[in-house]
């Protein structure tokens, strides 16, 4: 049983919670995921690490709610538990082992989109923490939607925002804004780090190679162990099968077969669909699809 | 004359109605089968079972008792040598250790010896005694993975007094037990918990989700938590595949994945959470125990079930017993018969499976014939899922997070025979040594090493 100490809405369907887990808080490094189940009849989820203090002991982790084990992720606040959570998984982000000085001249654009702005989080913060500059630009449909903006200001060298319908920042896509740093405001970077809908990332990776901007993006495919154990989470690489949970999640995105991979997450999904139609009907009731009711 | 006495029938669920359902197939002896089965055994001069069984148990010994109705020391017998014989008595291959060397065998029927051993080994869990903990001697020992290696090697310890901490990687203790075997094998409430519980009550603690590798390390574990020697049982739990064409089509997936999903996330029960996809014709490639577990749990499941394995019947490594209630169950065998390339349909899903027919020629390096496809033998089998039990290879996790530990180049951790590793105070044992093999072995790899710890630690 893992203690949740704290929950919030980030917006809406999203929340972030902050758990009681020394053993992770010590171990985790930026670009890891947790696996989380909610309770004792609850799927593995996997979730990206938002933030960790190895000092105080704790994780936390933003979740959409989206299906019935996000929903009872996200159900749960302060003071309840969640059966489990494991981790840290999946291989750190290359730079943490790189040389630092290397670090420092390489220029960072981070490309977030929706809840993939969390997992960016403390990549940037990392960097900084290392003196090291990266810019970020964050993405999502319209202003209710962004979120981490303020704790991005703090770590980020420049951050730019956008949203689809221009309710905040830029009026467009992550990758129109992208490439307008590049092409109008004379931004140079040498590595893209993106994160977010896998459809998004394709695209970032198709603007990155535009301009030849080496790119990595974090898979979020579907898994059951994250221990390397069942291999739900298979992507091609270059040609070659990977699994996301040990040889990722981070891979570089030239290689990555994303329709592959965007075909594989839907795998469960009408399983799932039915799932979550039982669950609401459980809750909210039947009601009739076929007018027999009337 | 007891040999006269023919094998004494065990009473199994109908396969019409187990083949709907996921509760154990074999109910086992009662007390008056177990002691009339028990009576057929010769007590040979020179018991040829002992030799081929992997932890020699005392079977001779331990039957003599059964014929007088001494259960309770026929507990004690078994107990010298394994430390699970309620689960080794339902998985063991036997026909290939033990009965397979019985003498009544050659001319006859062998003695129903695993499940004399297991007919013990549950009246043991009934019926044990008070477990006396054994006073501590101070000294720390972590145990890397709850499968049947680590269990045995747990449980050695904690009686020899060592403070025993086993961390399990997955949400609940027991490993392939609990992840790879299905309950309607080996049941997990009233068999692998028991046996689980048993070890607990011997003061082991468990921590589950601890990812030795990633949560610790092997030297973070010795070096900040004090822990005085390791003992790594973390088994072969990395899927293969085939590398055709098709693998990564919706609906193609690894025995192990589709295992996980239906015994550890009860993906078969409503009230669980975990999704599971069956589809209406399912294709299994294999011919070992793990592929039988696939190919029945698919029937369970309510889908058509069909194995394929490139050799002959004669060569399936599954134990006959699963073979012969698979049959039973209606599961098809496609026997020398290889997949050649999985065929999806427009969206990405599987519809197909190529495979060519085989023959078999010269024996190869592990003695069996090895097939050959025969020219021009090219079919097409319909199905919505195939499930790829090839076989596991070790995880590197622990082996690449763990400096000058020495592997082999299959990815097994390299030990003398006593499990001592290339670290001073790292021991292993199990599958994650030998690669993907039996309980039996693993469990008795598991005890060895806890001899040597002791040595080991006795001797510092």
């Amino acid at each position: 049983m893992v203690e949740i100490l704290d929950r919030q809405l980030l917006a809406e369907g999203i929340w972030q919670t902050k758990v009681l887990a020394p053993r992770i808080a010590k171990a985790a490094k930026p670009g890891q995921f947790i696996i989380v189940r909610a309770d004792e009849k609850g799927e593995r989820i996997p979730l990206t690490i938002a933030d960790y203090d190895a000092n105080e002991g704790w994780v936390t982790m933003v979740t959409q709610a989206l299906g019935v084990s996000t929903r009872k992720i996200v159900a749960k606040v302060a003071g309840e538990h969640f059966a489990d959570v494991a981790g840290p998984l999946g291989r750190p982000s290359d730079f943490v082992t790189e040389p630092i000085e290397e670090l420092k001249r390489r220029r960072f654009i981070f490309v977030a989109g929706g809840v993939g702005t969390a997992p960016v989080y403390p990549q940037v913060k990392w960097l900084k923490e290392h003196d090291i500059e990266a810019d970020v630009i964050i993405g999502a449909k319209t202003k209710d939607m962004l979120i981490y903006t303020e704790q991005m200001k703090a770590v980020a060298a420049n951050l730019y925002i956008a949203t689809d319908d221009g309710s905040e920042g830029f009026h467009g896509l992550v990758t129109s804004l992208l490439e307008e740093l590049i092409t109008e405001k004379g931004k140079q970077y040498d590595c893209c780090v993106a994160i977010g809908p896998m459809i998004m990332m394709k695209f970032v990776t198709m603007t990155a190679k535009k301009f030849n901007l080496p790119c990595i993006v974090s898979l979020n495919a579907l898994m059951v162990d994250g221990t390397g154990m069942c291999g739900a989470c298979r992507v091609s690489i270059a040609g070659k099968t990977k699994f996301t949970c040990v040889d990722g999640p981070e891979f570089n995105a030239y290689d990555v077969d994303f329709d592959e991979a965007m075909r594989r997450q839907g795998m469960y999904r009408t399983v799932e669909q039915r799932a979550l139609a039982i669950a609401k009907e459980r809750t909210e009731g039947h009601k009739c699809n076929i007018g027999l009711d009337k | 004359m007891a040999n006269k006495i023919p094998r004494v029938p065990v009473r199994e669920q109908d396969p019409a109605i187990r083949a709907t359902n996921f509760s154990e197939v074999c109910l086992g002896y009662n007390l008056e089968e177990a002691t009339l089965e028990a009576s057929r055994c010769l007590n040979c001069k020179k018991p040829r079972c002992i030799d081929a069984c992997p932890v020699n148990i005392q079977i001779p010994q331990f039957i003599e008792a059964m014929k007088v109705g001494d259960i309770a020391k026929a507990a004690d017998i078994i107990a010298q040598d394994s430390s699970l014989p309620s689960i080794c008595g339902r998985v063991c291959p036997q026909e290939s250790q033990c009965e397979g060397s019985c003498i009544l065998g050659i001319k006859g029927e062998s003695v129903a010896i695993g499940k004399l051993e297991r007919f013990v080994g549950d009246w043991h869990l009934n019926n044990h005694s008070e477990i006396t903990i054994p006073t501590k001697n101070g000294k720390k020992v972590a145990i890397v993975g709850s499968g049947p290696a680590g269990l045995a090697c747990a449980s050695d310890l904690a009686k020899m007094g060592y403070q025993v901490t086993v961390f399990e990687a997955l949400h609940e203790v027991g490993g392939v037990l609990v992840y790879g075997i299905p309950e309607f094998r080996l049941p997990k409430k009233d068999v692998v918990a028991r046996e689980i519980e048993s070890i607990r009550r011997l003061g082991v603690e468990f921590e589950t989700d601890v990812i030795v590798g990633r949560t610790v390390t092997i030297d973070s574990l010795m070096e900040d938590e004090g822990f005085d020697a390791v003992f790594i049982g973390s088994g072969a739990g990395l899927p293969r595949f085939m590398g055709i064409e098709g693998e990564n089509l919706n609906g193609v997936l690894s025995a192990n994945e589709f295992l996980t999903r239906a015994n550890l996330m009860h993906a078969y029960d409503e009230l669980y959470d975990t999704p599971i996809y069956v589809g209406k014709r399912v294709v299994v490639v294999g011919g070992g125990n793990v592929a039988m577990d696939a190919v029945r749990t698919a029937k369970r499941l309510g889908a058509q079930a069909t194995i394929v394995y490139r050799r002959s019947e004669v060569e399936l490594p599954a134990r006959i017993e699963e073979v012969h209630h698979a049959k039973q169950e209606g599961i098809e065998f496609k026997m020398l018969t290889n997949p050649t390339r999985i065929l999806g349909d427009d969206k990405g899903w599987v519809k197909g499976i190529n495979c060519v027919k085989m023959e078999l020629g010269e024996p190869d390096a592990s003695g069996r014939r090895s097939p050959i496809e025969v020219t021009d033998s090219d079919f097409e089998i319909e199905c919505d899922v195939v499930i790829m039990a090839l076989g596991t290879s070790p995880n590197p996790l622990i082996a690449s997070t763990t400096e000058a530990l020495e592997t082999s180049r299959r990815g097994c951790i390299i030990t003398d025979d006593n499990g001592q590793t290339s670290r001073k105070g790292v021991f292993a044992g199990g599958d994650t040594v030998t690669g993907a093999a039996t309980v039996i072995l693993a469990m008795g790899a598991g005890r060895k090493a806890a001899k040597a710890i002791d040595k080991y630690l006795t001797e510092l």
